[in-house]
């Protein structure tokens, strides 16, 4: 094929990409948008064969990294989405820095020249270093998600200081491989070192519950990771994508952090909820609560007209969803108007929460958005909250709370309240939760999936 | 005069254009598909494939080219994994037709 051919074949292929994203607009495109993105990866691929040689070796690698993909894509389950969506970030961190480092040994077969000059190296740096840190940064979110580390937040004194001393250096070496006349090996490994264990730093002082925007962050991290290298190839198909990748992590990552009302750079440095929050809580009053059992909130939502169902992920950890999905249908049956209310943090990733709740074959109709049913609490006869805590607590609009200024679900506005927890304990924030002291909340205690059950047989 | 240009600027061009449809198409994407959102552009970010492709075609076999070998294997993982977990999640979403299967 001609360069202009190939070019052309990108081109097409760049479209499908944004043709892709554009599809998840809504869950009715959203399929047709998924195959977009496939026609336009095969497109990309096959014009790519056409100017490689190898294709025994280049095929048989697509075939066996395919297998293990597909593997995958079937087998895990739906809570641990975040750890595959970190473990695949990881991928493309650790493929671009391949490449780099292929492309700094043979740049004619990138159809560079055999010196690379200035600007091609710099590019590579980019490339480089951004995938050695999203790969490292994504090792150490997969083991946190998976539970094969800890969640808590490990920081010591002088944290900043010597990953802003490991920055400068990582930069003084890019710097001395760019001015270098001839390849400059050691620069550029001393470089790329150094990225790999920043990526680990700055990944080891973030919390678990912070989680969801590491995700974000290091999902846009592995795009600007692909525009790199497409910089250093001069590819604009893979600036493309990549960009639209980054552009979408980005954005994600500012939902996250406003839905849980941390500056961006807070939750990046690391280190929040590691002091205070959990001090204010305890002002010494006792406080007394109401609580109930299951069959009485079951009578309860039968002779309601609105139910609303708030589900956080003490949820999926109890692997309630489907009974939740019986409770919902039960309660359809006999006219109840039965909606799920979600918050944006409510799973382990954005949108975590509508997946699990789709699996369990619930019609995404009714599960709705904190901005579309917020205004309806207030005419809601029952709030069931499963497995929440943090999303509606109402201190979020008490000026000086820890948590003040945090999007909330409005459920101490509904007529009564249900919360089903396993006991009183405080969420994520550390925070005491003053819906639960309200003269219309009925605390039902026990494991979620097992409450729910008994609503279940009661109706 | 488009001759006098440096690829560099046209990339850079191409670059801001496609971050501002990215900006502009993701902000139109429904939150209840944030977590396929994910899974799609990662299986996206994976068109890095066309990067290691090229950094494994040549014949002349040098480490160089195992190295390529082995991105193109890591590429390829997230492209089909990415892509078909989007699907199976996708799957989900689908209308449910049928009413009585409660």
């Amino acid at each position: 094929m001609s360069a202009n051919m190939v070019a052309l074949a990108y081109l097409v292929a760049s479209v499908f990409f944004i043709l892709a994203l554009k599809g998840l607009s809504s869950p009715e495109s959203a399929r047709r948008g998924n195959l977009f993105g496939m026609v336009g990866m095969a497109i990309a691929v096959a014009t790519t064969l056409t100017l490689t040689q190898n294709w025994p070796l280049i095929l048989g690698c697509i075939a066996v990294g395919g297998i293990i993909g597909a593997l995958v894509a079937q087998r895990v389950q739906m809570t641990a989405m975040p750890e595959l969506v970190a473990f695949m970030h990881s991928l493309v961190g650790l493929a671009a820095v391949f490449i780099a480092i292929a492309a700094v040994n043979n740049p004619v077969s990138f159809g560079l020249p055999e010196v690379l000059p200035a600007g091609s190296k710099l590019e590579l740096f980019l490339g480089t270093f951004i995938g050695a840190m999203t790969w490292s940064g994504s090792v150490i979110a997969f083991l946190k998600l998976s539970g094969r580390m800890s969640g808590t937040p490990i920081v010591f004194t002088g944290q900043h200081m010597i990953n802003l001393l490991l920055a400068i250096a990582m930069i003084g070496f890019g710097l001395w491989f760019f001015f270098s006349e001839t390849t400059n090996w050691t620069a550029f490994i001393a470089m790329t070192a150094i990225a790999f264990i920043l990526g680990f730093l700055i990944i080891i002082p973030i919390g678990g519950a912070d989680m969801p925007v590491v995700i974000s962050m290091l999902n846009s991290y592995s795009g600007w990771a692909a525009a790199g290298i497409g910089f250093s190839l001069g590819n604009p198909m893979l600036i493309i994508a990549g960009s639209l990748v980054g552009s979408s992590g980005a954005i994600l990552s500012y939902i996250m952090c406003k839905a849980m009302n941390r500056p961006f750079l807070s939750v990046i440095l690391g280190g929040f909820g590691s002091d205070g929050g959990t001090v204010a809580a305890d002002d010494g009053v006792q406080k007394t609560y109401r609580s109930g059992s299951a069959e009485d909130a079951a009578f309860l939502m039968g002779n309601a007209d609105s139910v609303i169902i708030v589900p956080g992920y003490g949820l999926a950890v109890a692997r309630a969803q489907h009974a939740v999905k019986e409770l919902a249908e039960l309660l359809h049956e006999k006219g109840v108007n039965v909606r799920f209310a979600i918050h944006p943090v409510a799973g382990r990733m954005p949108g975590h929460m509508n997946v699990l709740l789709a699996e369990a074959e619930i019609p995404y109709e009714q599960v709705q958005e904190m901005e579309e049913i917020n205004s309806d609490f207030s005419n809601t006869d029952v709030v069931l909250v499963l497995g929440a805590n943090d999303v509606v607590n109402p201190a979020a609009n008490v000026p000086g709370s820890p948590i003040y200024g945090m999007p909330i679900l409005d459920a101490h506005k509904a007529r009564t309240v249900m919360v089903v927890k396993r006991s009183m304990a405080v969420g994520y924030a550390g925070l005491d939760n003053d819906l639960f002291y309200m003269d219309k909340t009925m605390m039902i205690f026990g494991d979620a999936k097992k409450v729910v059950e008994h609503m279940v047989k009661a109706l | 005069m488009i001759g006098e240009i440096d690829p560099v600027i046209i990339n850079l061009t191409v670059f801001v254009l496609a971050i501002f449809v990215g900006y502009h198409v993701v902000w139109n994407v429904t939150p209840a598909l944030h977590t396929p959102l994910m899974s799609v552009t990662n299986a996206i970010s994976g068109i890095i494939l066309v990067g290691a492709m090229l950094a494994a075609g040549p014949t002349e076999t040098d480490w160089g080219v195992w190295l390529g070998a082995a991105a193109v294997t890591l590429a390829a993982i997230n492209v089909f994994g990415g892509f078909l977990v989007s699907q199976r999640m996708l799957e989900m979403f689908k209308k449910k037709d049928k009413k009585g299967n409660a």
